[in-house]
């Protein structure tokens, strides 16, 4: 196949999204380089968009026909249709979506959880199991780092927080439940 | 209210101003991806939702401080020409102004804060400041996002914060982009390099237009590419060590073209100068050219150079819809090229009788 900017052999395959379509292009190695390509081939690194399609199109391979028909129940898209577009129908597909949408951002991400503000009118349970949440990972961070003193403090810090609302459990939430951790990042975000 | 092309049109205050470092930092972006919870993303919202997101975004934001005396429009009540006017400023997405349902802007009087709205997300606002200036950019758009979130319940979660559209701004939503002015880099070669260290380091690079990699002008826009799992603070931080590196390294590149090539250097912007004030046909493409080499006339000091704040307006309004618009009238490239090199002179204060005609 040709080089889509000159007529040398195309080496170079990806695709992209440009005004939220998706299009394949194909460049022979001079060209590529000429757009600086080069560095996102030699490390792998596509843009995000870029990276992000190929994901979802290459994670899983065998099964992909079943994720893919895998459907939001509130907006109706299938894992298929957002992997076509890279935009989710509606808050839900989250949910819907959530085990291949993990894998996608720690790839993105290199994270899972939101470590940022809240709105001003998010309740407190949803705030303490936020905290809670991003305390674990810490937790588990500290741990994988073998950095035990931090690792005893986090820890002593989700068993307050813990017993503080001792109804609360992760799930459930408690409406009383403290906002010290969360009040703390607010702070740190409105300031 | 009046339409958002004739404000548009008489204001433009942040461009006008520079900034800290305004010589390598042209502008400082910060923009925020909300949606309003319990109504379908963009892509899959029915006509009425849009207009009711759009009506009821615009008359919130149209209530807060920052938009006293604003605008709002739909993209299809705007020609295409004042479309694209507003693509060159900058101030709308490429995807806003293309066809769709209830697709608005909502501008500030200084043009300083925006409100996208029914772009990729329901809400996207945007804060724009001249120079680098993070701080005052991010202050700004969260004060509009406090203020509209009183109004509008946004989707959120505890897991995964702010709900975006695409999984790429899940999170904060947060996008902060700084454009800077590196010619001594890409002089003496080390863009590639510094391409390679700067995403390696999770940032995301644009060139001027922001469409692909390409670098065009000596003009690079970097800007975070993690929104979750970092709080604002920390993508705001890790932006500025960033730009704060890389500037140190275009000062050193700077120091070594110097020591090396000062001559060279030195005639190449007085000659860029020099075509910029007596030039009677210019393209766009050369005028970035001319523009980025006199800028960098600017950071070396030298003297009778335009002014930083000269050259910024100069590189929006050298644009072919700030062009039409100036004209009045729709004009071929051929007139745009004469038109531009006229209106550079112009400017730039070029004591320029007409020709006596022959
Ligand atoms: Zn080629
Ligand atoms: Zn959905």
């Amino acid at each position: 196949m040709k080089c889509l900017n000159c007529d040398a052999e195309a080496t170079i395959f990806f695709k992209e999204v440009v005004d939220g379509q998706l299009r394949e292009v194909r460049l022979c190695e001079a060209c590529a380089a000429e757009k600086g390509f080069h560095l996102a081939v030699e490390q792998n690194k596509l843009t995000i968009a870029n990276q992000f399609i190929w994901m979802a199109e290459n994670l899983y391979p065998e099964s992909e026909a079943k994720v893919g028909a895998v459907q939001c129940p509130s907006c109706g898209i299938r894992y298929s249709q957002f992997a076509r577009t890279g935009r989710l129908g509606c808050a839900d597909c989250y949910g819907a979506f959530e085990a291949q949408l993990k894998q996608i951002l720690r790839r993105v991400h290199g994270a899972t959880r939101h470590h940022g503000r809240a709105p001003r009118g998010a309740d407190a349970s949803t705030l303490r199991q936020r905290d809670l949440g991003r305390l674990r990972e810490e937790l588990n961070r500290a741990v994988d780092r073998e950095e035990f003193e931090l690792a005893a403090q986090l820890r002593d810090r989700i068993r307050r927080m813990e017993e503080e609302a001792p109804a609360a459990a992760e799930e459930t939430g408690n409406a009383g439940g403290d906002r010290d951790a969360g009040s703390a990042c607010d702070a740190g975000g409105t300031s | 209210m009046i339409p958002i092309g004739e404000m548009v049109a008489r204001t433009g205050a942040w461009l006008k101003t520079d900034g800290p470092h305004a010589d390598r930092i042209l502008s400082t972006r910060v923009r925020l991806a909300r949606n309003l919870a319990g109504t379908p993303f963009v892509g899959r919202a029915v006509d009425e939702d849009l207009l009711r997101v759009y009506r009821t975004v615009a008359a919130a934001a149209l209530a807060t401080e920052p938009f006293r005396g604003g605008a709002a429009q739909t993209m299809n009540e705007l020609s295409l020409l004042d479309r694209q006017f507003l693509l060159e400023r900058h101030l709308v997405s490429h995807d806003l102004t293309g066809d769709g349902v209830a697709r608005g802007l909502v501008l500030a009087v200084d043009e300083r804060a925006s409100v996208l709205v029914n772009d990729e997300d329901h809400v996207r606002i945007q804060s724009l400041e001249a120079g680098f200036r993070l701080e005052e950019s991010w202050a700004r758009a969260q004060g509009v996002d406090a203020a509209l979130e009183e109004a509008l319940p946004f989707a959120w979660s505890g897991d995964l914060g702010y709900l975006t559209a695409c999984p790429t701004n899940v999170g904060t939503g947060l996008r902060a982009s700084v454009l800077l002015h590196l010619p001594a880099l890409v002089l003496t070669q080390r863009m590639k390099q510094i391409l390679v260290g700067v995403t390696q380091v999770g940032l995301t690079v644009r060139g001027y237009h922001g469409e692909g990699t390409e670098v065009m002008g000596n003009f690079l826009q970097l800007s975070n590419q993690v929104t979750l799992g970092q709080d604002e603070e920390e993508i705001l931080t890790k932006l500025t060590r960033v730009v704060r590196q890389v500037l140190d390294w275009e000062e050193k590149a700077q120091d070594q073209l110097l020591r090396q090539a000062r001559w060279q250097v030195e005639d190449k912007i007085m000659r860029a100068v020099g075509v910029l004030r007596s030039c009677r046909l210019l393209s766009s493409q050369e005028a970035i050219g001319l523009l980025s080499a006199s800028r960098f006339g600017n950071t070396l000091g030298m003297r009778n150079m335009p002014e930083i704040a000269v050259l910024n307006e100069l590189l929006i309004r050298c644009q072919p819809a700030h062009l039409q618009r100036a004209a009045g009238r729709d004009m071929s490239s051929e007139e745009r090229n004469e038109y531009r090199a006229r209106l550079v002179r112009e400017i730039l204060g070029v004591d320029d009788a007409p020709e006596p005609t022959r």
